[in-house]
């Protein structure tokens, strides 16, 4: 019984998380055919933001409920103005590139924000615990889980329902999804490509960094913590589909009930489960579970 | 008259250089110093390392210290340091230091935190003959499995910890039936389980292991981890995790409440001891990886050391503080033992000879150079559990284990000395 909830409960949270880091990078790729490296770097840059401004916030003696909302704002300013900086300062050169090099491009781009994240924040860690311990733990049969991780839970569904409801229900989706169809003839009737391109970054970029917010206070913000989330979130994606929100959705849970199943039943496992997952997918289907096969243009 | 001519200029040119060259040997000492810069080892390890070599080659350079190591700089040259960053793998850490020597000109290289380095770099200092210091990796492999000339390490290994760790617990910990191990999936982490878990069937055999978990190192989410040491609980859960990851599990597993009913042991907990101390469990049992910060001996060079480190940094010495200032004292000591002549810069076959089997003082107490042949010291090993009076840290239920009873004696592999029972130790 407690093995059942423990790896329930802990493959939820983990892919709950997972699905928020990866959301951004498959919008991005779906849209921009970008496979942006630099997603990495906009999750770190939202946990160093948000653990340094929860740190000033507490340490002012400011009311600690709101501190969740400053997480959110956090996220947003950060990821509005890398977004921007990045898709108008770099990207916008360099569409229509092959894949490959916009690889390299992304990249590059992640190595000058780490430097410029150690260049901001050096190589202290920052910890903005409060409001991860602010809310408490449930006990469940004779295992205690942080309520706080039941938030993410809930909170990673809204944000899957956002996403889902935008593309599917809005006419601002929709023209989302005539570029990712097709971004030539989707230019040809009008829509702006460019435009939908550099919204579409933003948003990628505010889901990087605020995966990275949601994620500071439960955790050490140190140097690095964005290279080593960008492995991960690939392994999603790739399951998921190159580009599919809901592959990603998929693939999150995927890994994420695996890794819990591994850490309990098998613990010397836990490094290979994740791979050896998505090797037996790509065997199977190598376009990923989600992502439609489409024949190459010539 | 051509040849005459370019004759003269060659021979100008030579003595020119043979002239700058015993200059510059005389005017400074460059001193190859390798340690993280960056990635997640910087901040724990790597710049409070670079901190401590700053400051006390300041002191060395000024000629403040106490004697033995009064004299100015290195027997009387002034040190300039070279930093590297020991980032990217043991692959570029071989590279880097042929750099250090054959370009930079380094007299020696002190360095190291990575066990895997700690293994790749030997080997070129030994091809090179360049006396070379490991200053803080851990693994007991690096003079277990060969025999070198130019190559000392100034800090105990792992062995050190995990068995001190096993006797402190069979003392401290009453009614230990059974333990729990969450170590990172690399060779530090295996390692100090491996020796760990052996100690304890050697000093408690009747202790049983609940869970082994191995997550790997820089995960950041414990989440299942938690639950896998909450489903199968023991009295005691060994980790030798660090930094960021440490950090992270002890956030995590407090929020669960999974230290309410189990004793944590860290065997790198004292590194952050100080920036993170609200977030230490009341009881966690605390390792510094030698008598460092905390459990430094009193002194009254540990004193100023500690006092100077805290208004220049704004930060008490950690303990890869320690191990970087004890590798430079002993470097210094060794070089001017090796010397004939004040200002002269001995050769680095002589420092290694004069390096081999030397005792010496530090804040940290005594350095013993008893392993390897000479090259590897021993010291003793301090554990304590963490308590909070008035919000204030403290140390309490502090023992102290000479050398000789937690470190093989010399000639004899970690392994075999723990599958031995501990033969020859002397721990009284």
């Amino acid at each position: 019984m407690n093995l059942a909830l423990a790896v329930l409960v802990d493959g939820v949270v983990y892919s709950s998380w997972l699905f928020l880091i990866a959301a951004g990078l498959t919008l991005i790729y779906g849209v921009m055919k970008i496979l942006n490296m630099a997603h990495g770097s906009f999750y770190a840059i939202g946990a160093y933001s948000g653990a340094s401004l929860i740190g000033v916030y507490f340490a002012g003696g400011n009311p600690p409920w709101a501190s969740y909302l400053l997480l959110i704002g956090v996220a947003m300013v950060a990821g509005l103005i890398v977004g921007l900086l990045i898709e108008r300062g770099f990207l916008r050169f360099m569409y229509g590139r092959d894949e490959v090099v916009m690889i390299l491009v992304t990249y590059g781009i992640l190595l000058i924000l780490e430097d410029t994240i150690k260049l901001l924040w050096g190589v202290d860690p920052y910890f903005a615990y409060q409001p991860y311990t602010l809310l408490g733990r449930t006990k469940i049969s004779s295992l205690s889980f942080a309520n706080y991780d039941f938030m993410l839970i809930a909170v990673t569904a809204v944000v899957a329902f956002i996403l889902w409801w935008s593309l599917n229900r809005t006419k601002a989706g929709k023209i989302l999804q005539s570029v990712i169809h097709d971004r030539e003839i989707a230019g040809a009737l009008g829509v702006n490509v460019t435009k939908i391109f550099t919204i579409t970054f933003v948003i990628g970029a505010f889901l990087g960094a605020f995966a990275g917010a949601m994620t500071a206070p439960g955790i050490s913000v140190v140097p690095g913590i964005g290279i080593e989330v960008i492995i991960l979130a690939f392994a999603v994606v790739v399951i998921g589909g190159l580009g599919s929100v809901g592959g990603a959705f998929v693939g999150a849970l995927i890994v994420g009930l695996s890794r819990a199943l591994s850490v309990h039943l098998y613990p010397d496992g836990e490094l290979f489960v994740i791979y050896g997952v998505m090797g037996l997918v790509l065997a199977f289907r190598p376009q990923g579970l989600f992502a439609i096969a489409s024949a190459r243009k010539i | 008259m051509l040849k005459t001519i370019s004759k003269i200029a060659v021979c100008g040119a030579l003595a020119l250089g043979t002239v700058v060259s015993a200059a510059n040997a005389a005017d400074n000492y460059k001193l190859g110093l390798v340690t993280f810069l960056s990635g997640g080892a910087a901040g724990p390890f790597g710049v409070p390392a670079k901190n401590g070599a700053d400051m006390i080659i300041d002191a060395i350079n000024a000629g403040t210290l106490p004697a033995p190591y009064n004299k100015v700089g290195m027997n009387g040259v002034k040190i300039d340091p070279v930093y590297v960053d020991e980032a990217g793998g043991a692959t570029k850490q071989v590279s880097e230091y042929r750099n250090l020597v054959e370009r930079q000109g380094v007299n020696a290289v002190v360095g190291y935190i990575s066990s895997g380095d700690c293994l790749a770099v030997p080997g070129v200092a030994e091809e090179m003959k360049k006396v070379t210091v490991l200053f803080d990796c851990g693994t007991p492999r690096v003079f277990e499995e060969a025999d070198y000339k130019y190559v000392f390490r100034t800090a105990s290994t792992t062995t050190m910890d995990s068995v001190a760790a096993v006797r402190y617990i069979s003392e401290k910990v009453k009614g230990l039936k059974s333990v729990s191990g969450i170590n990172q999936n690399y060779s530090f982490g295996q390692d100090s389980w491996n020796d760990f878990s052996k100690s304890l069937e050697q000093l408690n055999a009747g202790v049983t292991v609940s869970t082994t978990q191995f997550p790997k190192i820089y995960a950041g989410q414990y989440g299942a981890e938690v639950s896998a040491l909450m489903v199968n609980p023991s009295e005691v859960i060994h980790s030798s995790f660090w930094g960021g990851d440490m950090e992270a599990f002890l956030l995590q597993g407090s929020a669960r409440g999974l230290f309410d009913d189990q004793q944590v042991l860290l065997t790198c907990g004292e590194t952050a001891l100080y920036k993170f101390t609200d977030n230490f469990p009341e009881g966690t049992i605390v390792g510094g990886r030698g008598p460092n910060g905390i459990f430094a001996p009193k002194s009254d060079f540990n004193d100023w050391f500690q006092k100077e480190f805290k208004a220049r940094f704004g930060t008490e010495p950690t303990y890869p503080v320690y191990h970087m200032v004890q590798a430079i004292l002993g470097l210094k000591l060794a070089t001017e033992k090796a010397a004939a002549a004040e200002g002269e810069i001995p050769t680095d076959e002589a420092v290694a000879s004069a390096f081999e089997y030397l005792e010496y003082d530090t804040p940290a107490g005594k350095v013993v150079m008893a392993n390897g042949n000479g090259h590897q010291a021993i010291q003793e090993m301090v554990f304590g559990q963490v308590s909070k009076v008035d919000g204030e840290l403290v140390m309490k239920e502090v023992v102290r284990y000479p050398a000789s009873c937690v470190n093989p004696p010399n000639g004899v592999k970690a392994e075999d000395w723990i599958a031995s029972g501990f033969e020859g130790a002397v721990c009284n």
